[in-house]
Protein backbone atom coordinates (compact mmCIF):
# COMPACT_ATOMS: atom_id res chain seq x y z
CA UNK A 1 0.00 0.00 0.00
CA UNK A 2 1.17 3.42 -0.68
CA UNK A 3 0.43 6.88 1.18
CA UNK A 4 -2.77 5.60 2.55
CA UNK A 5 -4.31 8.68 4.25
CA UNK A 6 -7.44 8.61 6.58
CA UNK A 7 -9.06 11.41 8.91
CA UNK A 8 -12.29 11.29 10.93
CA UNK A 9 -13.76 14.77 10.84
CA UNK A 10 -10.16 16.93 12.51
CA UNK A 11 -8.52 13.58 13.73
CA UNK A 12 -6.01 12.47 11.32
CA UNK A 13 -5.69 8.92 12.08
CA UNK A 14 -3.46 7.63 8.96
CA UNK A 15 -1.00 9.94 7.25
CA UNK A 16 0.79 8.45 4.75
CA UNK A 17 1.30 4.55 5.42
CA UNK A 18 3.14 2.74 2.90
CA UNK A 19 4.48 -1.14 3.35
CA UNK A 20 4.28 -4.23 1.59
CA UNK A 21 3.77 -7.99 2.75
CA UNK A 22 5.48 -10.85 1.08
CA UNK A 23 3.13 -13.17 -0.09
CA UNK A 24 3.06 -16.30 2.86
CA UNK A 25 4.51 -13.91 5.00
CA UNK A 26 3.32 -13.07 8.97
CA UNK A 27 3.58 -8.96 9.13
CA UNK A 28 2.88 -8.05 12.31
CA UNK A 29 1.87 -4.44 12.56
CA UNK A 30 2.65 -2.83 15.99
CA UNK A 31 1.29 -0.21 18.01
CA UNK A 32 -0.16 1.21 20.94
CA UNK A 33 -3.92 2.08 21.54
CA UNK A 34 -6.10 4.60 19.20
CA UNK A 35 -2.57 4.13 16.68
CA UNK A 36 -5.26 3.97 14.06
CA UNK A 37 -4.33 -0.25 12.99
CA UNK A 38 -7.95 -1.07 12.94
CA UNK A 39 -8.84 1.59 10.72
CA UNK A 40 -6.05 0.54 8.25
CA UNK A 41 -7.68 -3.09 8.37
CA UNK A 42 -10.53 -1.90 7.93
CA UNK A 43 -9.40 0.17 4.68
CA UNK A 44 -7.57 -2.85 3.62
CA UNK A 45 -10.80 -5.17 4.16
CA UNK A 46 -13.33 -2.60 1.75
CA UNK A 47 -14.90 -1.49 5.35
CA UNK A 48 -13.59 1.80 4.69
CA UNK A 49 -12.46 4.10 2.16
CA UNK A 50 -9.09 5.57 2.54
CA UNK A 51 -9.12 9.61 1.87
CA UNK A 52 -5.82 9.77 -0.33
CA UNK A 53 -3.47 6.50 -0.85
CA UNK A 54 -4.11 3.52 -2.84
CA UNK A 55 -3.56 -0.37 -1.31
CA UNK A 56 -3.60 -3.57 -3.18
CA UNK A 57 -4.57 -6.64 -1.52
CA UNK A 58 -3.72 -10.34 -3.61
CA UNK A 59 -3.32 -8.11 -6.72
CA UNK A 60 -6.90 -6.07 -6.49
CA UNK A 61 -7.19 -2.74 -5.71
CA UNK A 62 -9.18 -1.81 -2.51
CA UNK A 63 -10.99 0.41 -3.59
CA UNK A 64 -11.53 -0.14 -7.62
CA UNK A 65 -11.99 -3.95 -7.11
CA UNK A 66 -13.74 -4.53 -3.65
CA UNK A 67 -15.28 -7.34 -4.89
CA UNK A 68 -12.27 -9.20 -5.99
CA UNK A 69 -10.46 -8.15 -2.48
CA UNK A 70 -13.38 -9.56 -0.54
CA UNK A 71 -12.95 -12.78 -1.96
CA UNK A 72 -9.43 -13.20 -1.21
CA UNK A 73 -9.66 -12.11 1.87
CA UNK A 74 -10.46 -12.84 5.74
CA UNK A 75 -11.20 -10.30 8.35
CA UNK A 76 -11.20 -11.66 12.05
CA UNK A 77 -12.01 -8.32 13.82
CA UNK A 78 -10.60 -6.66 17.01
CA UNK A 79 -13.90 -8.27 18.80
CA UNK A 80 -14.78 -11.97 18.28
CA UNK A 81 -17.70 -11.53 15.95
CA UNK A 82 -19.62 -14.58 16.13
CA UNK A 83 -23.03 -15.55 16.47
CA UNK A 84 -23.92 -15.62 20.03
CA UNK A 85 -27.18 -17.68 19.46
CA UNK A 86 -26.19 -20.14 16.93
CA UNK A 87 -23.88 -23.13 17.85
CA UNK A 88 -20.02 -23.10 17.02
CA UNK A 89 -21.08 -25.47 14.04
CA UNK A 90 -23.87 -23.41 13.01
CA UNK A 91 -21.21 -20.41 12.77
CA UNK A 92 -19.03 -22.14 10.53
CA UNK A 93 -21.61 -23.59 7.81
CA UNK A 94 -23.26 -20.28 7.79
CA UNK A 95 -19.74 -18.44 6.58
CA UNK A 96 -19.47 -21.58 4.49
CA UNK A 97 -22.72 -21.49 3.03
CA UNK A 98 -21.91 -17.26 2.30
CA UNK A 99 -18.75 -18.27 0.93
CA UNK A 100 -20.50 -19.86 -1.59
CA UNK A 101 -19.09 -23.67 -0.44
CA UNK A 102 -20.14 -26.88 -1.06
CA UNK A 103 -20.35 -29.51 1.92
CA UNK A 104 -20.57 -26.38 4.23
CA UNK A 105 -21.12 -29.25 6.87
CA UNK A 106 -17.64 -31.47 5.99
CA UNK A 107 -15.77 -28.15 6.16
CA UNK A 108 -17.14 -26.97 9.83
CA UNK A 109 -16.38 -30.26 10.82
CA UNK A 110 -13.05 -29.77 10.03
CA UNK A 111 -12.37 -26.58 10.91
CA UNK A 112 -14.16 -27.66 14.38
CA UNK A 113 -11.62 -30.46 14.79
CA UNK A 114 -8.26 -28.24 13.72
CA UNK A 115 -9.67 -25.76 16.58
CA UNK A 116 -10.44 -28.38 19.09
CA UNK A 117 -13.94 -27.40 19.07
CA UNK A 118 -15.47 -30.44 17.95
CA UNK A 119 -17.03 -31.46 21.43
CA UNK A 120 -18.59 -27.76 22.07
CA UNK A 121 -19.72 -27.72 18.20
CA UNK A 122 -23.02 -28.32 18.88
CA UNK A 123 -23.07 -26.19 21.84
CA UNK A 124 -24.68 -22.08 21.86
CA UNK A 125 -21.46 -19.61 20.99
CA UNK A 126 -23.08 -18.44 24.56
CA UNK A 127 -21.95 -20.83 27.26
CA UNK A 128 -18.22 -20.49 25.00
CA UNK A 129 -14.88 -19.63 26.96
CA UNK A 130 -12.91 -16.02 25.53
CA UNK A 131 -10.29 -18.04 24.53
CA UNK A 132 -12.87 -20.47 22.13
CA UNK A 133 -14.67 -17.80 20.67
CA UNK A 134 -11.47 -16.25 19.63
CA UNK A 135 -10.51 -19.95 18.14
CA UNK A 136 -13.45 -20.08 17.05
CA UNK A 137 -13.62 -16.60 15.05
CA UNK A 138 -10.51 -17.49 13.30
CA UNK A 139 -11.98 -20.82 12.59
CA UNK A 140 -14.51 -18.60 10.64
CA UNK A 141 -12.07 -16.66 8.62
CA UNK A 142 -10.09 -19.77 7.53
CA UNK A 143 -13.66 -21.25 5.63
CA UNK A 144 -12.81 -21.24 1.95
CA UNK A 145 -8.97 -20.93 2.61
CA UNK A 146 -8.33 -17.70 1.20
CA UNK A 147 -5.30 -16.45 0.42
CA UNK A 148 -4.95 -13.28 2.95
CA UNK A 149 -6.05 -12.90 6.59
CA UNK A 150 -6.54 -9.69 8.69
CA UNK A 151 -6.37 -10.61 12.24
CA UNK A 152 -7.19 -7.51 14.82
CA UNK A 153 -5.38 -7.90 17.68
CA UNK A 154 -6.40 -11.62 17.78
CA UNK A 155 -4.78 -12.18 21.81
CA UNK A 156 -6.03 -9.00 23.44
CA UNK A 157 -8.26 -10.20 26.17
CA UNK A 158 -7.56 -13.60 26.32
CA UNK A 159 -5.63 -15.55 29.12
CA UNK A 160 -1.94 -17.09 28.29
CA UNK A 161 -3.66 -20.34 27.42
CA UNK A 162 -5.94 -18.49 25.42
CA UNK A 163 -3.17 -16.59 23.64
CA UNK A 164 -0.93 -19.23 23.25
CA UNK A 165 -3.46 -21.42 21.64
CA UNK A 166 -4.27 -18.53 19.06
CA UNK A 167 -0.59 -18.25 18.44
CA UNK A 168 -0.67 -22.02 17.59
CA UNK A 169 -3.23 -21.17 15.03
CA UNK A 170 -1.80 -18.21 13.65
CA UNK A 171 1.67 -20.35 13.17
CA UNK A 172 0.08 -22.79 11.16
CA UNK A 173 -1.97 -20.66 9.15
CA UNK A 174 1.73 -19.40 7.80
CA UNK A 175 2.75 -22.25 7.10
CA UNK A 176 -0.18 -23.03 5.11
CA UNK A 177 0.95 -20.79 2.60
CA UNK A 178 -1.43 -18.26 4.00
CA UNK A 179 -0.87 -14.41 4.36
CA UNK A 180 -1.17 -13.18 7.18
CA UNK A 181 -1.47 -9.46 8.34
CA UNK A 182 -1.83 -8.86 12.07
CA UNK A 183 -1.99 -6.10 14.66
CA UNK A 184 -1.12 -6.13 17.97
CA UNK A 185 -0.30 -4.29 20.86
CA UNK A 186 1.93 -6.68 22.26
CA UNK A 187 5.42 -6.64 21.63
CA UNK A 188 6.29 -10.37 22.53
CA UNK A 189 3.13 -11.05 20.00
CA UNK A 190 5.24 -10.24 17.15
CA UNK A 191 8.29 -11.24 18.62
CA UNK A 192 6.96 -14.41 18.42
CA UNK A 193 4.96 -14.45 15.26
CA UNK A 194 6.17 -12.24 12.84
CA UNK A 195 8.34 -12.52 9.60
CA UNK A 196 8.21 -8.95 9.45
CA UNK A 197 6.97 -6.16 11.87
CA UNK A 198 6.19 -2.58 11.30
CA UNK A 199 5.70 0.33 14.01
CA UNK A 200 2.30 2.29 13.16
CA UNK A 201 3.12 6.04 15.51
CA UNK A 202 1.16 9.23 14.79
CA UNK A 203 -0.06 7.84 11.29
CA UNK A 204 3.16 6.98 9.75
CA UNK A 205 5.32 3.77 10.21
CA UNK A 206 8.45 4.69 12.21
CA UNK A 207 10.30 1.18 11.32
CA UNK A 208 9.56 -1.41 8.87
CA UNK A 209 11.99 -4.72 9.54
CA UNK A 210 12.45 -8.06 10.84
CA UNK A 211 13.18 -8.34 13.99
CA UNK A 212 17.07 -8.66 14.29
CA UNK A 213 16.51 -5.42 11.65
CA UNK A 214 14.71 -4.25 14.51
CA UNK A 215 17.23 -5.25 16.86
CA UNK A 216 20.11 -4.15 15.17
CA UNK A 217 18.71 -0.39 15.16
CA UNK A 218 19.62 -0.36 19.30
CA UNK A 219 22.72 -0.05 20.40
CA UNK A 220 24.67 -3.33 20.92
CA UNK A 221 23.34 -5.82 23.81
CA UNK A 222 25.82 -5.56 26.85
CA UNK A 223 26.49 -9.21 27.64
CA UNK A 224 25.66 -9.89 31.18
CA UNK A 225 25.08 -13.04 33.10
CA UNK A 226 21.94 -13.44 34.96
CA UNK A 227 20.42 -16.16 36.46
CA UNK A 228 17.37 -17.15 34.69
CA UNK A 229 14.47 -16.83 36.68
CA UNK A 230 10.91 -18.68 36.00
CA UNK A 231 8.61 -15.73 34.27
CA UNK A 232 5.39 -15.85 35.84
CA UNK A 233 4.09 -16.73 32.91
CA UNK A 234 5.88 -19.91 32.97
CA UNK A 235 4.60 -20.20 36.29
CA UNK A 236 0.89 -19.83 35.66
CA UNK A 237 1.70 -22.10 32.42
CA UNK A 238 2.81 -24.87 34.14
CA UNK A 239 0.45 -24.55 37.80
CA UNK A 240 -2.72 -24.40 35.47
CA UNK A 241 -1.53 -26.91 33.29
CA UNK A 242 -1.54 -25.52 29.57
CA UNK A 243 0.28 -28.63 28.05
CA UNK A 244 1.44 -28.21 24.55
CA UNK A 245 -0.85 -30.21 22.84
CA UNK A 246 -3.98 -27.81 22.31
CA UNK A 247 -6.41 -29.30 24.23
CA UNK A 248 -7.59 -27.09 27.19
CA UNK A 249 -9.15 -28.60 30.70
CA UNK B 1 -28.31 -6.97 -8.90
CA UNK B 2 -25.58 -9.10 -7.65
CA UNK B 3 -25.96 -13.06 -8.78
CA UNK B 4 -25.56 -14.39 -5.28
CA UNK B 5 -28.39 -11.67 -3.68
CA UNK B 6 -31.23 -14.71 -3.80
CA UNK B 7 -29.03 -17.62 -2.09
CA UNK B 8 -27.32 -15.05 0.32
CA UNK B 9 -30.27 -13.26 2.01
CA UNK B 10 -31.84 -16.91 1.98
CA UNK B 11 -29.00 -18.13 4.23
CA UNK B 12 -29.18 -14.81 6.45
CA UNK B 13 -32.69 -14.96 6.93
CA UNK B 14 -32.49 -18.65 7.72
CA UNK B 15 -29.82 -17.49 11.04
CA UNK B 16 -32.29 -15.01 11.50
CA UNK B 17 -35.28 -17.13 11.90
CA UNK B 18 -33.35 -19.52 14.04
CA UNK B 19 -32.89 -16.76 16.32
CA UNK B 20 -36.48 -16.84 16.55
CA UNK B 21 -36.99 -20.12 17.08
CA UNK B 22 -34.39 -20.26 19.57
CA UNK B 23 -36.55 -17.27 21.90
CA UNK B 24 -39.66 -17.32 21.10
CA UNK B 25 -40.11 -15.19 24.11
CA UNK B 26 -39.44 -12.26 20.76
CA UNK B 27 -43.20 -13.60 19.58
CA UNK B 28 -44.93 -13.60 23.14
CA UNK B 29 -43.79 -10.12 24.38
CA UNK B 30 -44.81 -8.95 20.92
CA UNK B 31 -48.75 -10.31 21.33
CA UNK B 32 -48.96 -10.11 25.10
CA UNK B 33 -50.01 -6.27 24.88
CA UNK B 34 -52.35 -6.42 22.12
CA UNK B 35 -53.87 -9.68 23.61
CA UNK B 36 -54.00 -7.82 27.27
CA UNK B 37 -55.60 -4.80 25.49
CA UNK B 38 -58.47 -6.78 23.55
CA UNK B 39 -59.25 -8.61 26.94
CA UNK B 40 -59.06 -4.67 28.99
CA UNK B 41 -61.10 -3.21 26.49
CA UNK B 42 -63.34 -6.28 25.35
CA UNK B 43 -64.49 -7.31 29.27
CA UNK B 44 -63.47 -4.19 31.14
CA UNK B 45 -64.18 -1.68 29.12
CA UNK B 46 -65.93 -2.04 25.90
CA UNK B 47 -69.41 -2.34 27.84
CA UNK B 48 -69.17 1.54 28.54
CA UNK B 49 -67.79 2.11 24.87
CA UNK B 50 -70.27 2.81 22.18
CA UNK B 51 -69.05 1.51 18.80
CA UNK B 52 -71.95 0.76 16.52
CA UNK B 53 -74.28 -2.16 16.83
CA UNK B 54 -72.26 -5.11 16.38
CA UNK B 55 -69.83 -6.93 18.66
CA UNK B 56 -66.73 -4.78 20.35
CA UNK B 57 -64.14 -7.20 19.84
CA UNK B 58 -65.04 -7.18 16.29
CA UNK B 59 -64.71 -3.27 15.43
CA UNK B 60 -61.76 -3.82 18.49
CA UNK B 61 -59.58 -5.87 16.18
CA UNK B 62 -57.97 -3.91 13.83
CA UNK B 63 -56.82 -1.75 15.72
CA UNK B 64 -55.50 -4.20 17.87
CA UNK B 65 -53.85 -5.53 14.83
CA UNK B 66 -51.87 -2.31 13.91
CA UNK B 67 -50.51 -2.11 17.93
CA UNK B 68 -49.13 -5.80 17.30
CA UNK B 69 -47.13 -4.95 14.09
CA UNK B 70 -46.02 -1.52 15.97
CA UNK B 71 -44.13 -3.59 18.80
CA UNK B 72 -43.30 -6.40 16.49
CA UNK B 73 -41.25 -4.41 14.23
CA UNK B 74 -39.11 -3.07 17.83
CA UNK B 75 -37.13 -6.44 17.44
CA UNK B 76 -36.07 -5.69 13.94
CA UNK B 77 -33.82 -2.69 14.96
CA UNK B 78 -32.83 -4.13 18.06
CA UNK B 79 -31.79 -7.44 15.71
CA UNK B 80 -29.89 -5.29 13.68
CA UNK B 81 -28.30 -3.11 16.32
CA UNK B 82 -27.05 -6.47 18.10
CA UNK B 83 -25.82 -7.48 14.65
CA UNK B 84 -24.09 -4.26 14.54
CA UNK B 85 -22.60 -4.04 17.89
CA UNK B 86 -21.09 -7.66 17.56
CA UNK B 87 -19.31 -7.16 14.67
CA UNK B 88 -20.88 -9.56 12.63
CA UNK B 89 -22.14 -7.06 10.46
CA UNK B 90 -18.63 -6.28 9.57
CA UNK B 91 -17.82 -9.53 8.80
CA UNK B 92 -20.76 -10.23 6.51
CA UNK B 93 -19.50 -6.81 4.87
CA UNK B 94 -16.18 -8.07 4.23
CA UNK B 95 -17.26 -11.72 2.97
CA UNK B 96 -17.82 -12.11 -0.75
CA UNK B 97 -21.72 -11.54 -0.13
CA UNK B 98 -24.26 -9.76 -1.93
CA UNK B 99 -24.07 -7.10 0.73
CA UNK B 100 -27.54 -5.46 0.53
CA UNK B 101 -28.32 -9.17 1.70
CA UNK B 102 -27.61 -8.67 5.45
CA UNK B 103 -30.53 -5.52 5.38
CA UNK B 104 -32.93 -7.83 3.21
CA UNK B 105 -32.44 -10.76 5.48
CA UNK B 106 -33.42 -8.80 8.84
CA UNK B 107 -36.46 -7.48 6.72
CA UNK B 108 -38.13 -10.63 5.73
CA UNK B 109 -37.22 -12.05 9.05
CA UNK B 110 -39.43 -8.89 10.17
CA UNK B 111 -42.24 -10.33 7.82
CA UNK B 112 -42.06 -13.34 9.18
CA UNK B 113 -41.97 -12.88 13.25
CA UNK B 114 -44.90 -10.33 12.45
CA UNK B 115 -47.29 -12.58 10.33
CA UNK B 116 -46.57 -15.20 13.00
CA UNK B 117 -47.76 -12.76 15.69
CA UNK B 118 -50.83 -11.34 13.96
CA UNK B 119 -51.90 -14.98 13.79
CA UNK B 120 -51.51 -15.82 17.17
CA UNK B 121 -53.95 -12.25 18.05
CA UNK B 122 -56.48 -13.47 15.41
CA UNK B 123 -56.68 -16.74 17.01
CA UNK B 124 -57.47 -15.29 20.60
CA UNK B 125 -59.65 -12.79 19.25
CA UNK B 126 -61.61 -15.46 17.29
CA UNK B 127 -61.75 -17.28 20.89
CA UNK B 128 -62.98 -14.24 22.11
CA UNK B 129 -66.05 -13.75 19.73
CA UNK B 130 -64.40 -12.59 16.72
CA UNK B 131 -66.10 -13.70 13.83
CA UNK B 132 -65.79 -12.31 10.28
CA UNK B 133 -68.21 -12.49 7.16
CA UNK B 134 -65.79 -11.83 5.17
CA UNK B 135 -64.71 -14.13 2.18
CA UNK B 136 -60.94 -15.87 0.46
CA UNK B 137 -60.93 -12.00 -1.00
CA UNK B 138 -61.78 -9.94 1.71
CA UNK B 139 -59.49 -12.24 3.81
CA UNK B 140 -56.56 -11.72 1.30
CA UNK B 141 -57.13 -8.15 0.99
CA UNK B 142 -56.79 -7.79 4.83
CA UNK B 143 -53.49 -9.98 4.58
CA UNK B 144 -52.53 -7.94 1.60
CA UNK B 145 -53.09 -4.57 3.82
CA UNK B 146 -51.26 -5.92 6.36
CA UNK B 147 -47.85 -6.80 5.09
CA UNK B 148 -47.69 -3.55 3.34
CA UNK B 149 -48.03 -1.91 6.47
CA UNK B 150 -45.72 -4.38 8.41
CA UNK B 151 -43.04 -4.07 5.00
CA UNK B 152 -43.20 -0.08 5.78
CA UNK B 153 -42.89 -0.25 9.61
CA UNK B 154 -39.78 -2.53 9.01
CA UNK B 155 -38.18 -0.22 6.64
CA UNK B 156 -38.87 2.66 9.49
CA UNK B 157 -37.98 -0.08 11.55
CA UNK B 158 -33.78 -0.05 9.72
CA UNK B 159 -33.21 3.53 10.46
CA UNK B 160 -32.99 3.24 14.37
CA UNK B 161 -31.60 -0.49 13.88
CA UNK B 162 -28.86 1.39 11.69
CA UNK B 163 -27.96 4.66 13.84
CA UNK B 164 -28.97 3.76 16.90
CA UNK B 165 -26.24 4.05 19.98
CA UNK B 166 -27.41 1.92 22.44
CA UNK B 167 -30.02 -0.86 22.54
CA UNK B 168 -32.75 1.34 24.48
CA UNK B 169 -32.35 3.61 21.61
CA UNK B 170 -33.17 1.00 19.49
CA UNK B 171 -35.83 -0.47 20.23
CA UNK B 172 -37.76 2.97 21.87
CA UNK B 173 -38.59 4.43 18.93
CA UNK B 174 -41.69 1.97 18.86
CA UNK B 175 -43.30 3.48 21.50
CA UNK B 176 -45.25 5.92 19.45
CA UNK B 177 -46.31 4.31 16.94
CA UNK B 178 -47.84 1.78 19.69
CA UNK B 179 -49.64 4.97 20.99
CA UNK B 180 -50.74 6.45 17.73
CA UNK B 181 -53.93 4.11 17.22
CA UNK B 182 -55.30 5.51 20.25
CA UNK B 183 -55.80 8.95 18.88
CA UNK B 184 -57.36 6.66 15.81
CA UNK B 185 -60.85 5.05 15.22
CA UNK B 186 -59.36 1.92 16.12
CA UNK B 187 -60.99 2.26 19.85
CA UNK B 188 -63.56 4.59 19.73
CA UNK B 189 -65.13 6.20 16.48
CA UNK B 190 -63.45 9.58 16.14
CA UNK B 191 -66.81 11.12 16.12
CA UNK B 192 -67.06 11.38 20.16
CA UNK B 193 -63.62 12.87 20.32
CA UNK B 194 -63.29 16.76 20.60
CA UNK B 195 -62.51 19.55 17.39
CA UNK B 196 -58.63 19.31 17.32
CA UNK B 197 -57.89 15.79 18.49
CA UNK B 198 -60.80 14.65 16.31
CA UNK B 199 -59.17 16.58 13.10
CA UNK B 200 -55.59 14.75 14.47
CA UNK B 201 -57.40 11.48 14.44
CA UNK B 202 -59.32 11.73 11.42
CA UNK B 203 -56.15 12.33 9.34
CA UNK B 204 -53.18 9.91 10.69
CA UNK B 205 -52.41 6.56 9.04
CA UNK B 206 -54.30 4.31 11.49
CA UNK B 207 -57.70 5.46 11.20
CA UNK B 208 -57.93 4.82 7.23
CA UNK B 209 -56.12 1.25 7.81
CA UNK B 210 -58.23 0.42 10.54
CA UNK B 211 -61.41 1.77 8.75
CA UNK B 212 -60.87 -0.03 5.58
CA UNK B 213 -59.50 -3.65 7.45
CA UNK B 214 -62.78 -3.01 9.99
CA UNK B 215 -64.87 -3.03 6.63
CA UNK B 216 -63.27 -5.78 5.07
CA UNK B 217 -64.02 -7.97 7.42
CA UNK B 218 -67.60 -6.77 7.88
CA UNK B 219 -67.86 -7.67 4.18
CA UNK B 220 -68.77 -3.99 3.45
CA UNK B 221 -67.86 -2.20 1.05
CA UNK B 222 -64.36 0.02 1.25
CA UNK B 223 -64.85 3.04 -0.32
CA UNK B 224 -62.49 5.74 -1.17
CA UNK B 225 -60.91 5.55 2.55
CA UNK B 226 -58.64 2.18 0.91
CA UNK B 227 -57.16 4.52 -1.04
CA UNK B 228 -56.47 6.78 1.52
CA UNK B 229 -54.57 4.26 3.43
CA UNK B 230 -52.44 2.45 0.72
CA UNK B 231 -51.11 5.59 0.15
CA UNK B 232 -50.23 6.41 3.63
CA UNK B 233 -48.43 2.66 3.48
CA UNK B 234 -46.61 3.49 0.33
CA UNK B 235 -45.59 6.62 1.40
CA UNK B 236 -44.26 5.72 5.06
CA UNK B 237 -42.57 2.70 3.22
CA UNK B 238 -41.16 5.27 0.10
CA UNK B 239 -39.95 7.57 2.75
CA UNK B 240 -38.51 4.77 5.07
CA UNK B 241 -36.53 3.41 2.65
CA UNK B 242 -34.65 6.87 1.12
CA UNK B 243 -33.45 7.03 4.77
CA UNK B 244 -32.91 3.88 5.25
CA UNK B 245 -30.20 3.77 1.89
CA UNK B 246 -28.94 6.61 3.44
CA UNK B 247 -28.30 5.44 6.87
CA UNK B 248 -26.90 2.11 5.56
CA UNK B 249 -24.59 3.94 2.99
CA UNK B 250 -23.04 6.22 5.31
CA UNK B 251 -22.60 2.67 8.24
CA UNK B 252 -21.00 0.70 5.36
CA UNK B 253 -18.39 3.40 3.96
N1 LIG C 1 -15.58 5.86 13.09
C1 LIG C 1 -14.76 6.69 13.75
N2 LIG C 1 -15.11 7.97 13.94
C2 LIG C 1 -14.28 8.83 14.58
N3 LIG C 1 -13.10 8.49 15.08
C3 LIG C 1 -12.68 7.22 14.95
C4 LIG C 1 -13.50 6.25 14.27
N4 LIG C 1 -12.83 5.07 14.28
C5 LIG C 1 -11.67 5.29 14.93
N5 LIG C 1 -11.56 6.58 15.33
C6 LIG C 1 -10.41 7.16 16.01
O1 LIG C 1 -9.27 6.90 15.25
C7 LIG C 1 -8.16 6.60 16.08
C8 LIG C 1 -7.56 5.28 15.67
O2 LIG C 1 -8.48 4.25 16.01
P1 LIG C 1 -8.19 2.72 15.71
O3 LIG C 1 -7.90 2.54 14.28
O4 LIG C 1 -9.34 1.96 16.26
O5 LIG C 1 -6.89 2.46 16.57
P2 LIG C 1 -6.27 1.09 17.09
O6 LIG C 1 -6.99 -0.04 16.43
O7 LIG C 1 -4.83 1.16 16.71
O8 LIG C 1 -6.44 1.06 18.58
C9 LIG C 1 -8.67 6.64 17.50
O9 LIG C 1 -8.32 7.89 18.06
C10 LIG C 1 -10.14 6.51 17.35
O10 LIG C 1 -10.79 7.20 18.39
MG1 LIG D 1 -8.05 -1.52 17.14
Amino acid sequence: MQGLEKSFKQLRVLRGVDFDVARGSIFALLGSNGAGKTTLVKILSTLLKADAGSAVVHGFDVAAQAADVRESISLTGQFAAVDEILSGRENLTLVARLRHLKDAGTIADDLLRRFSLTEAGGRRVATYSGGMRRRLDIAMSLVGNPPVIFLDEPTTGLDPEGRLEVWRAVKELASGGTTVLLTTQYLDEAEQLADRIAILHEGRILVNGTLDELRKLLPPAKVEYVEKQPTLEDVFLSLVGAAANGEPR
Amino acid sequence: MNRHFVGDTAVLLGRSLRHIARSPDTIITTVITPIAMLLLFVYVLGGAIQAGTGSYVNYLLPGILIITIASGISYTAYRLFLDLQGGIFERFQSMPIARSAVLWAHVLTSMVANLISLVVVVLVALAMGFRSGTGVLGWLAVLGILVLFTLALTWLAVIPGLTASSVDGASAFAYPLIFLPFVSSAFVPTASMPGPVRAFAENQPVTSIVNSLRALFAGQPVGSGIWTALAWCVGILVLAVVFAGAAYRRRVN
